[in-house]
């Protein structure tokens, strides 16, 4: 940091190179389209807040945000718990099973979201591997309805979750004292009270922490219900893609997104006083 | 001691080895803990302090030995069930819970009526003098009041047996020394058996009944404190509590009433048996520096002054012994008021009695390590 102390001019040019560059990125590549999009909203087709009062009063448009939000806690809810454990392990676990966790957090990075989905087509369709197993085996006569419904969207969008969840849960539990833990054993507590009443509110953070970003993240999916909701389980992201793309309705399109954006900023907004941002890294 | 009470044996550690892979953090250490003493484990770092008493808290297990409180095995008893009371180094006090809500936390598990907890928590807090702090959270208290906290949540429960691993090495002197002050009272209003782990050897001689001594993982010596430090068994454990001025003694003859050798020209004298060669020790406190040569019935080196650092009541000077060749460095007090009495530049004698003299081997020392 000193070498950028002396001289003004030169200290300008290092600031122009290597830090101008990123907030001007985000400027022109994200924040000014954004700007023209929002303002469609409020001038498509005609000047005034009618985009909005649609949303405001159309049923169907309340149905769709429902059922976004409804997905997206049941998403935010099983990837927390599944990431819980798989945190948990992977802290806590002897050697082999923390590397066995590692691959398997890690893996799903490297594949795309688009092959997953249809990945887990092929596995939940009715005549995908699932149900064709299960009544070969006699277990079941007729195939379980799991894609083209919320319940394979779910499965599709856990999948994709869960390492996301898993980060800063591990961080938070990374940071709990083993000592605390032992000084609860050394005291008399056995590892279930250990467990609640030690390691699980110290590892709150963590979770809380998880749940809004597993949720923030699942507002905005838009490949994963297309795919495995087959057009049935529309979510908000989807809509406002056929709105705009399909029946060329720009302003309601991007009155949606605008309230999308509302939803995703007050989210994080909630969290970042709930719990401090930087232990969840 | 007459106390019979002091002698009863309330924890018995018997052969105790703890092996790490090849290598051995305890070996084979023996210990009777009487019930009600304040026993201290102090030893250098990495001596296989925290590894015993971690073997006592249930935390590890032996490698061999065994570990027998009142009369019953209990070497394989997981820590949760042994009611132990534990206060470690860092204090480890529940960072989510108040005060109150953490020193209530060993009765809670114990499911003690609500009532009872209330009555309990705050008769400890009120000793430890924490009543103010109870709602606090552990994170809005300064060090020495979070060590109350440990000590407080470590004792509600009258534990049978109170471990403590360095509870004090985190703060600074003086509370330090007030909280020793503390311990002192508070182990004799409970009445608990303290087993204390320290690398503070100041400490260890403050507050204990009785002090081991450990050395490499194994102990070296166990008394009171007043023994082990006017007739420390070895040279480590000389040189390890306090200071100690070392001769190299040479030509050792022994007679029925102890032993003599040659440190250069001097003939040193000490009570004790030894083979020769061998050490003669004696404590700073112990010595007196005249300016000439005193009568054969004490002993004496000739020495030279090196420095002089005054330490209010006394002096401690650091001299050299000029016996050909072999120059010891040698440390001694004086009262200041006679000090003002010498004249450093002049060559001096250093006496002390053949009874404050101690003895110890030069052989085995390599393994002792020092
Ligand atoms: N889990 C372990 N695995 C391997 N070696 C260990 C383990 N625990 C302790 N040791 C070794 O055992 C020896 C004794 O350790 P211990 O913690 O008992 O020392 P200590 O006397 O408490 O020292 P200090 O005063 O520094 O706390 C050390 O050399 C340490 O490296
Ligand atoms: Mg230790």
């Amino acid at each position: 940091m000193t070498m950028f102390k002396n001289g003004g001019g030169r200290s300008a040019i290092v600031w122009c190179i290597f830090v101008l560059p990123l907030p001007a990125f985000l400027i022109l590549a994200y924040f000014l389209p954004m700007m023209g999009i929002l303002s469609w909203s409020f001038t498509d087709p005609v000047p005034g807040l009618q985009n909005y009062a649609r949303i405001a009063e159309d049923q169907t448009i309340h149905l769709l945000f429902w059922r976004t939000l409804r997905i997206c806690l049941t998403t935010a809810v099983i990837s927390v718990l599944v990431a819980y454990l798989l945190a948990y392990h992977w802290i806590l676990g002897p050697p082999a099973r923390q590397r066995l966790i590692e691959m398997a957090i890690l893996i799903p990075f490297w594949i795309s979201v688009l092959v997953r989905a249809f990945g887990w087509l092929i596995l939940l369709r009715p005549k995908g591997l699932i149900n064709e197993n299960l009544i070969a085996l006699g277990i079941i006569t007729e195939p379980l309805a799991m894609v083209r419904n919320e319940i394979g969207v779910v499965i599709g969008m856990v999948h994709f979750m869960v390492p996301m969840a898993v980060f800063p849960i591990a961080a938070v539990m990374r940071q709990i004292d083993p000592r605390v833990i032992q000084a609860a054993r050394g005291l008399g507590a056995g590892s279930v009270r250990r467990f609640i009443e030690v390691f699980l509110p110290l590892s709150m953070p963590g979770v809380i922490g998880a749940l809004f970003i597993v949720a923030v993240f699942s507002l905005g999916f838009f490949i994963t219900p297309a795919i495995l909701g087959g057009g049935r389980v529309v979510m908000v992201a989807e809509n406002i893609f056929v709105r705009m793309l399909q029946t060329a309705n720009w302003g309601l399109g991007s009155a949606l997104a605008a309230v999308l954006l509302v939803l995703v900023v007050g989210l994080i907004w909630i969290l970042s006083r709930i719990v401090r941002l930087d232990r969840l890294l | 001691m007459f106390d019979d009470q002091l002698q009863d044996n309330q924890l018995q550690v018997i052969g105790i080895t703890r092996k790490f892979g090849s290598f051995t953090a305890l070996d084979d250490v023996s210990i009777d803990v009487r019930r009600g003493e304040f026993l201290t484990l102090l030893g250098p770092s990495g001596s296989g302090k925290s590894t015993l008493l971690n073997i006592l808290a249930g935390f590890d297990a032996p490698t061999e030995g065994r570990l027998v409180q009142d009369g019953h095995d209990v070497t394989r008893k997981p820590a949760e069930a042994r009611n132990f009371g534990m206060v470690f180094q860092g204090y480890a006090l529940f960072p989510h819970m108040s005060v109150a809500r953490n020193v209530a936390f060993p009765l809670r598990v114990r499911k003690v009526p609500e009532s009872e907890q209330k009555r309990r928590v705050a008769e400890v807090l009120e000793r430890v003098g924490l009543s103010a702090h109870a709602d606090k959270l552990p994170r809005q208290l300064s060090g020495g009041q979070q060590q109350r906290v440990a000590l407080a949540r470590a004792l509600v429960f009258s534990p049978d047996v109170l471990l403590l691993d360095e509870p004090l090495s985190a703060l600074d002197k003086n509370l330090r020394e007030q909280l020793q002050l503390e311990f002192q009272r508070i182990h004799r209003e409970f009445k608990t058996t303290f087993i204390f782990v320290t690398h503070d050897q100041t400490e260890a001689l403050a507050l204990s009944s009785r002090i081991a001594i450990f050395n490499r993982g194994r102990l070296m010596q166990m008394d009171g404190p007043t023994d082990i430090y006017t007739r420390p068994s070895s040279r480590f454990v000389a040189e390890f509590l306090g200071q100690i001025n070392l001769f190299r003694v040479e030509n050792v003859t022994s007679a029925k009433d102890g032993i003599s050798g040659r440190f250069g020209e001097c003939l040193l004298a000490a009570p004790g048996h030894v083979r020769d060669p061998a050490w003669v020790g004696v404590r700073p406190e112990n010595m007196r520096l005249k300016a000439t040569q005193p009568d054969a019935s004490q002993n004496a080196v000739p020495v030279t002054v090196n420095a002089v650092s005054y330490h209010g009541p006394t002096v401690l000077l650091s001299l050299t012994a000029a016996t050909d060749g072999t120059t010891n460095v040698l440390s001694a007090t004086m009262p200041a008021s006679e000090w003002t009495d010498f004249d450093a530049q002049k060559p001096h004698w250093l006496c002390w009695s053949r009874d404050d003299s101690l003895v110890f081997p030069q052989e085995n020392e390599a393994e002792q390590g020092a």
